[in-house]
Order: structure tokens, then sequence, then C-alpha cells
């Protein structure tokens, strides 16, 4: 793993990687979108707006995808000290951040139809405020952290144990339909069943990958975006000196 | 880095067992935490939990439950509709007077706010609660042989 230690050859990936999961992502992410929204037959109780389920649950994945990512990168920092760590945490958060808030926003208009109100505090919805709430507590911690290099790292460290203790609500949000009565459903789909119909689900499937490929491209991007900065501050520091 | 770490072990091997054993910590206390909320963190009542435990009248509360078939029935004035919504194991009479939503129907499931008067739920709003079924509307008129039939023709 720390063959990748060296942001060169880090970059080198990034070069070729980044394009690649941006374009991929947004065809297979647009296509999936307008066949939702064009093609598939509106739903027997929902009518059309079950149309909104193709944006909503793949951004529902990612807002949490975001936060085990910042999880996983905060263990690695803590544990491994890699120096790419800190900067993979602090480049998923702002995307996952957007999904998060996308999740919660479509949500929203779908429940106004759906069921008569347009937000309810239940399990579900109120864990996954608390989810964008910590997003922003991540953003201005790291970005805290960032401008705060001299203090030798230590913010970064900051930063990843807030990132490792926020996962827990991860698996809240996973259980609350399970473990409480909500007005949001119960999960469609699990590892052997699906209660969506193939007709909504293989969109959705394809949505979902697309929207992670875009997610991935727009993380590799933020990387390089912040390992120039990096540089560039050092560069900065070592004419200062001089 | 730190060189006097006891007994040889890497300062790498010790900091992972620390955050092992600071996550075992955390996930331990939210579990609790979240067994603890089981009763306070739901959203509303269902009918068996109101029969067990029948609450003070006229408090405010929500009952969640399915709209058993055929039991709606509109009153004369035309808004008012009485109901009974059910769990599998209890009933409860339910009273709204208003519009409902678009999903309210027989056989689907509800959350109704509102308090106990008497036997009868009075609820001053009604919340369409969906499952986790999406099913094509063609289809959602079948039977689940016919919509199989269906399925397996256009494969």
């Amino acid at each position: 793993m720390h063959g990748f230690a060296n942001p060169a050859r880090f970059l080198r990936l990034a070069r070729w990687m980044m394009p690649l999961l941006l374009v991929s992502g947004l065809l297979l992410s647009m296509g999936a979108v307008l066949y939702g929204v064009l093609v598939v037959p509106p739903d027997r109780l929902m009518g059309e707006t079950v149309r909104i389920l193709f944006i909503h649950v793949p951004a529902a994945w990612l807002g949490m995808a975001g936060w085990s990512t910042i999880a996983i990168a905060s263990l690695v920092e803590l544990v491994w000290r890699h120096p790419l760590a800190a900067i993979a945490g602090r480049a998923a958060a702002v995307p996952g951040a957007v999904f998060t808030a996308i999740c919660l926003a479509t949500g929203s208009i779908w429940a106004r139809p759906t069921w008569g109100t347009w937000w309810v505090w239940d399990g579900r919805l109120t864990s996954f405020l608390i989810l964008l709430f910590l997003y922003f507590g991540y953003i201005a911690l790291s970005g805290a952290a960032q401008r705060d290099m001299a203090g030798g790292g230590g913010g970064n460290r900051i930063t990843a144990i807030f990132g490792l203790v926020g996962a827990i609500n991860i698996p809240i949000i996973n259980r609350s339909v399970v473990w409480w009565n909500s007005l949001h459903q119960p999960p469609s789909i699990t590892a052997d069943k699906s209660a969506i119909d193939g007709t909504f689900l293989w969109p959705l499937l394809i949505a979902a990958l697309g929207f992670s490929l875009v997610f991935g491209g727009v993380v590799v991007a933020r990387m390089r975006t912040l390992l120039a900065d990096i540089q560039a501050e050092a560069r900065l520091r070592r004419k200062a000196m001089a | 880095m730190n060189t006097r770490v006891s007994g040889g072990i890497k300062p790498k091997h010790q900091r992972l067992v620390l955050i092992v054993i600071a996550l075992v910590a955390l996930i331990g206390a939210g579990l609790l935490a979240a067994y603890a909320l089981s009763n306070q963190a739901s959203y509303f009542y269902v009918p068996a939990d109101l029969v067990k435990n029948p609450p003070e009248q006229g408090r405010a509360i929500r009952l969640g439950g399915m709209v058993e078939k055929g039991s709606l029935k509109t009153r004369s004035d035309g808004v008012t509709i009485d109901f009974v919504v059910g769990d599998g194991k209890a009933r409860v009479p339910v009273r709204f007077t208003g519009i409902t939503p678009d999903l309210f129907v027989e056989g689907s499931g509800v959350v109704a706010e509102g308090r106990m008067e008497k036997q009868t739920f009075v609820a001053d709003n009604l919340l369409a609660k969906h499952d986790e079924n999406y099913v094509p509307r063609q289809m959602g008129d079948m039977t689940p042989e016919q919509a199989k039939q269906v399925v397996a023709e256009t494969k």
C-alpha cells in the first residue's frame, strides 16, 4: 500500500482514471435517469412520482458510501499515517454531502404527494439529516486542519477521529427502518430478494453504478486538486524562507 | 518516531489495537443507545401497543397500521370517514375529517396523528405509508400469478 506513499505514483494513475470514471459514470447515470423518466411505466400506487426513485436511491447510497470512505480513510490515517489518507477523506466529504443533500431534497419532494407531508421526524429521516450535519462538521474541521499544516498534521488526526466516530451513524441509518416504526418504508432490496419490480430495478441499479462512478471521478479529481494545493503552498513557503 | 514502546510492539500495531478497542467501545455504546431508544424513537404506535398499554385520553399520539379491507365508510357529510386500522393482532377504529392523501386506500398502510377518545382514535391528520413494493401500474391490477406470467413472457 505504501507504494502510493509517493503522490507522484498516485497522480500518474489519477490522470487517466479521472476522465474514465467521470465520462463512463455520466453516460451511465444520464442514460439510466433518462430511461427512468421517459420510458419506465408509472407505479401502481405512486404513479409518475416513482421516477424520483432513480435519483433518490443512488444519492442515498452515495451519501452513506461517502462517509464509509471517510471512515476507512480515517482509520488508515490514524493507524498507518498514510500521506494520501487525509486527502482522500477530505476529497470524499464534499461530494458525499452533496449526494446526501440531493437525497434529502428528492425524498422530501416525493414524500409530499406520496405520504401527504414534506417532512416527518422518523428514525430514517432524522438519522439522514444528522449525516448531512456530520458532513458539514467534517468539511469545516478538515478545512481548518489543512490551513494549519504548520501544526505538524495534528489537525488531520483530529479530523480522522471525527470521521471514525461519525461512522456510528451509518449502521443506525441502515437499521433505522427495522429497529423503529417509521414512516419511511423498510428496505426494498435485500441480499436474497427485491420487492422492486424488474422494470424499475434494472434502471435503478445502472443509475446507482453510474452515480458511483461519477462519485469516484469527483473524489480523484478533488484529490489531485488538494495535492496540487499542498505542493503550491510548500513551494511558496520554501520561497519565503529563502 | 516513538521508540519508547515497551515489549517491542511497533507503534503502528499499538495504534491499530487502540483504535480497534475504541471502535468496539463506540459500537457497543451505539447499540446500547439504539436498544434503549427502541420505544422512544418509534414514529408511531401499532394497534397492539394501544390495546396493551392504553394511552391517556386526549394525549397526542400517532397510530400506524393497515387500513382494513371493507372497513372504510364515508359519513353523510361527505368529508368525515370511518375506518379500522389493524396490525394482525389488534384493531382500532379511526375517525377522520378532511382530505385524504392519494395513496390512502383500503389494504394499504397509514399513519394517523390524533388522540384516543373513548375507544375511537380521532385523527387530525393522515399520512399514507408506502410499503417496500414497487410495481408498474399495468401489473398492479393483475393477480400475482398473472403478473409472474407476464414477466416470464417479456423476459
